[in-house]
């Protein structure tokens, strides 16, 4: 697509851009060995040139992570994951290797992004062509920047956030997922590679849905990335974490963590729709995606709410979660999770009740076709002090097939008398019934199970920003491909 | 040439035979009814037709527009023209009755190589078939059939029915569990649905319906055969004499 002339030195600007920390510097030489000690740490660390305290943090999680065990309890089945036989760091690949144009990128993905009426420049820079091929999203993500700098917001790397804020970083830096949290996220806290920062000032409203996509240079985050958004009082922003494309990773571990702390009357909206590979239909390959999101509710009458679409990897082990501290806060979980083939998921939330009249929802709908296993696991907990909490839960289990599998195992703990918690659980199967009437109407098996999905979905699928929903519901339609018929 | 021609149809279900052999021609334009009682093989008939798994046809054919429709899937019929409104229609949560229907016209309208609707002209069309049903506005927003009474169901079918404007429509029991008024409604929009590139086949247990869907042709169901057929004239012959005058027993109407 050639580039529009009156906007050509955007372009040049941007590209210039990408030179100096993108991907072209760091091919080849910056390339740490197998496995992982002190020394890789100290390695990683060097090369984001990190300030001492960052360095030591790393150190003591790192140290602190020898001593712990891989969790066990998670409904999930996969092979001893050898920690010594991994990359911590990997420059990402050379413009060199990339495919240089669409002809060279594998014909099937190409077709999974037609079906997910994805623009060809979108589908370049999701497919790793070398990104000045793609004129588009160069220039959205500077324009994106320009506003953002106006409003007072930050939104960069980790990795850049820890120069230029380092007072910011320092703060809020594992206060909500401490670097002892659990086995994975200590794992993280040691090697995070990169990830995303965001400071939105004092009473700033962001202006607009901030997304990793439009930032280019995190395109190809390694596998550790370290997300941390701070929401000042009385803000608010909405975040959109993943593309809705098949990302292709080969990386087999995926180890996030994202942290959310929202001051008081504060807002955070947390939106991601996963679609990492899932591995084959045989469930050979795929990534494991074990992450640990967090937000925790600070000052009194804030807010976070978590919407996930999660459709991807081969085994999923995640629990985006609120921690209600502030008075009158309210915490939400939106939640689909499909697994088919032989994917599994355990997924679901931890609302933890601490202030006066505290609020939480959780609506989890879980799909499971093929052999897929899907389990939604949840925490509703009330302290001592948190008169009037209130809760309502919402699990709803839905089964394509006859040799999948849908679990629910609900946690609720609740220290105060005065506290009100609601469970409700459906399973239901697609009924061949549902199926025929649809295809009767004229609609193939595909349409219709995605249609049936989808009907199933909409309560959470609404909560997603607008042109996120549209995708996510092509794309609910394109992971259940063949799960039928 | 025939609309529909089923010659000699023999089905199973389970292993189980249902029909034993039906022979069947409608023309262009053509309402039949089929009538007949509980047991007799009616519904069988309609979900061969309409192609639903686990009917297995071990003898005989069924051409529609002179093709062999057994070779095709359920959807690719509905594209073709066949339309069944159902007896016991299927909800379906959380998907409104319009995203539906526009899902579905947009699919049979593909199949018969027509453009798209757009939203705003699928919506015109929408309410002006709408018209023809009395359906309110807040019924087409709701998930497909959840809470909607027996009548509404109905009703529903037969604006479906309108919406995707089939050459041939099977209307299964679409009396049964409506009251009187509800029958009216359902009945005069089927009426306002006949034309003469549209076909009917009517089936019902009773008389009432045919009193307001006045079919050409009646056909008389028992036991997985056709035992009787002529002209509206034998719908009333069997409300005055019953099945029995076919040797048929009733179970329903005892129950009844």
């Amino acid at each position: 697509m050639a580039p529009p002339a009156e906007t050509a030195p955007v372009f040049e600007e941007a590209a210039k851009r990408e030179y100096k920390y993108g991907f072209v510097t760091d091919i080849d030489s910056e390339f740490a060995p197998k496995g992982l000690d002190e020394e890789i740490v100290r390695f990683i660390s060097a090369k984001k040139d990190e300030p001492e305290w960052l360095l030591e943090w790393r150190l003591t999680a790192y140290r602190h992570w020898l001593t712990m065990q891989e969790p066990k309890w998670a409904f999930v089945k996969y092979p001893e994951i050898d920690f010594q036989d991994a990359y911590y760091y990997a420059a990402p690949k050379s413009d060199e290797d990339k495919p240089q144009s669409l002809d060279e990128v594998d014909p099937k993905l190409l077709e999974t992004y037609e079906k997910l009426g994805i623009p060809l420049a979108e589908q370049a820079v999701l497919a790793g062509v070398a990104v000045d091929a793609v004129f588009d999203s160069v220039s959205v993500a500077t324009t994106f920047k320009e506003k953002l700098t106006e409003a007072g917001v930050v939104f960069c790397p980790i990795s850049e956030a820890v120069q230029t804020h380092p007072e910011l970083v320092k703060k809020y830096l594992g206060t909500v997922v401490p670097y002892t949290d659990n086995f994975y996220a200590t794992l993280n806290s040691a090697v995070f590679s990169d990830g995303t920062f965001v400071y939105v000032p004092k009473g700033v409203r962001c202006p607009m849905e901030l997304s990793t996509y439009f930032r280019i240079n995190a395109a190809n985050t390694g596998q550790f990335e370290r997300t941390l958004i701070v929401a000042d009082e009385g803000s608010y922003v909405s975040y959109l974490e993943g593309c809705t494309a098949p990302m292709r990773d080969e990386n087999q571990l995926h180890a996030a963590v994202v942290e959310l702390i929202a001051l008081g009357d504060a807002e955070i909206k947390y939106s991601t729709v996963q679609n990492w590979y899932p591995g084959d239909e045989n469930g050979k390959g795929g990534i494991y995606n074990f992450v640990t999101k967090r937000g925790v509710c600070r000052g009194s009458n804030s807010k976070i709410s978590w919407t996930q679409v999660e459709t991807g990897s081969a085994v999923t082990w995640k629990y985006p979660s609120c921690i209600l501290e502030g008075d009158n806060t309210v915490g939400e979980f939106y939640s689909v999770a499909i697994t088919n083939n032989y994917q599994q998921a355990d997924t679901g939330t931890k609302m933890i009740h601490l202030g006066k009249n505290t609020k939480s929802t959780i609506i989890s709908k879980g799909i499971s076709a093929g052999k897929g296993q899907n389990t939604y696991r949840g925490l509703v907990k009330a302290l001592a002090g948190a008169d009037g909490a209130r809760n309502f839960t919402q699990c709803d289990s839905l089964l394509i097939g006859d040799e999948c599998g849908a679990h629910t195992v609900p946690y609720i703990e609740v220290a105060n008398p005065g506290a009100q918690v609601e469970h409700e659980a459906t399973t239901s199967k697609i009924s061949e019934d549902q199926l025929f009437y649809c295809q009767q109407r004229g609609l193939d098996p595909e349409e219709a199970v995605s249609l049936i999905v989808n009907g199933f979905c909409k309560e959470v699928l609404k909560e997603l920003p607008m042109e996120f929903a549209v995708e996510a519901q092509k794309l609910l339609g394109v992971t259940l491909e063949g799960s039928v018929g | 040439m025939s609309l529909l021609s089923v010659k000699d149809l023999h089905v199973s279900v389970d292993g189980k035979q249902i029909l034993n052999g039906i022979d069947l021609e409608i023309g262009e334009g053509e309402t039949h009814a089929v009538m007949g009682p509980n047991g007799s093989g009616k519904s069988t008939l309609s979900y061969v037709l309409s192609g639903r798994e686990g009917y297995d046809v071990t003898q005989g054919e069924i051409l529609f527009k002179g093709e062999n429709v057994l070779d095709m899937e359920p959807h690719e019929r509905a594209g073709a023209g066949i339309y069944l409104a159902f007896q016991y229609p299927v909800e379906i949560p959380g998907v409104s009755n319009l995203t539906f229907l526009k899902t579905a016209v947009n699919a049979v309208r593909a199949a018969r190589g027509l453009d798209e609707l757009d939203a705003i002209n699928f919506l015109k069309f929408a309410r002006e078939k709408g018209e023809i049903l009395e359906m309110k506005d807040e019924l087409l927003k709701r998930p497909v059939n959840v809470g909607f009474s027996g009548g509404e169901k109905k009703r529903n079918e037969i604006f479906q029915m309108a919406m995707l404007e089939p050459t041939l429509a099977i209307l299964d029991e679409t009396d049964s569990g409506l009251d009187i008024d509800a029958l009216r409604i359902v009945s005069e929009g089927v009426n306002k649905l006949r034309a003469s590139d549209r076909s009917m086949i009517v089936i019902t247990h009773y008389q009432r319906l045919l009193d307001h869907i006045v079919p050409d042709f009646v056909h008389v169901l028992a036991k997985g055969k056709f035992v009787a057929q002529g002209g509206k004239e034998l719908a009333l012959e069997l409300e005055k004499d019953g099945y029995a005058k076919f040797g048929i027993e009733d179970d329903a109407d005892q129950a009844a």
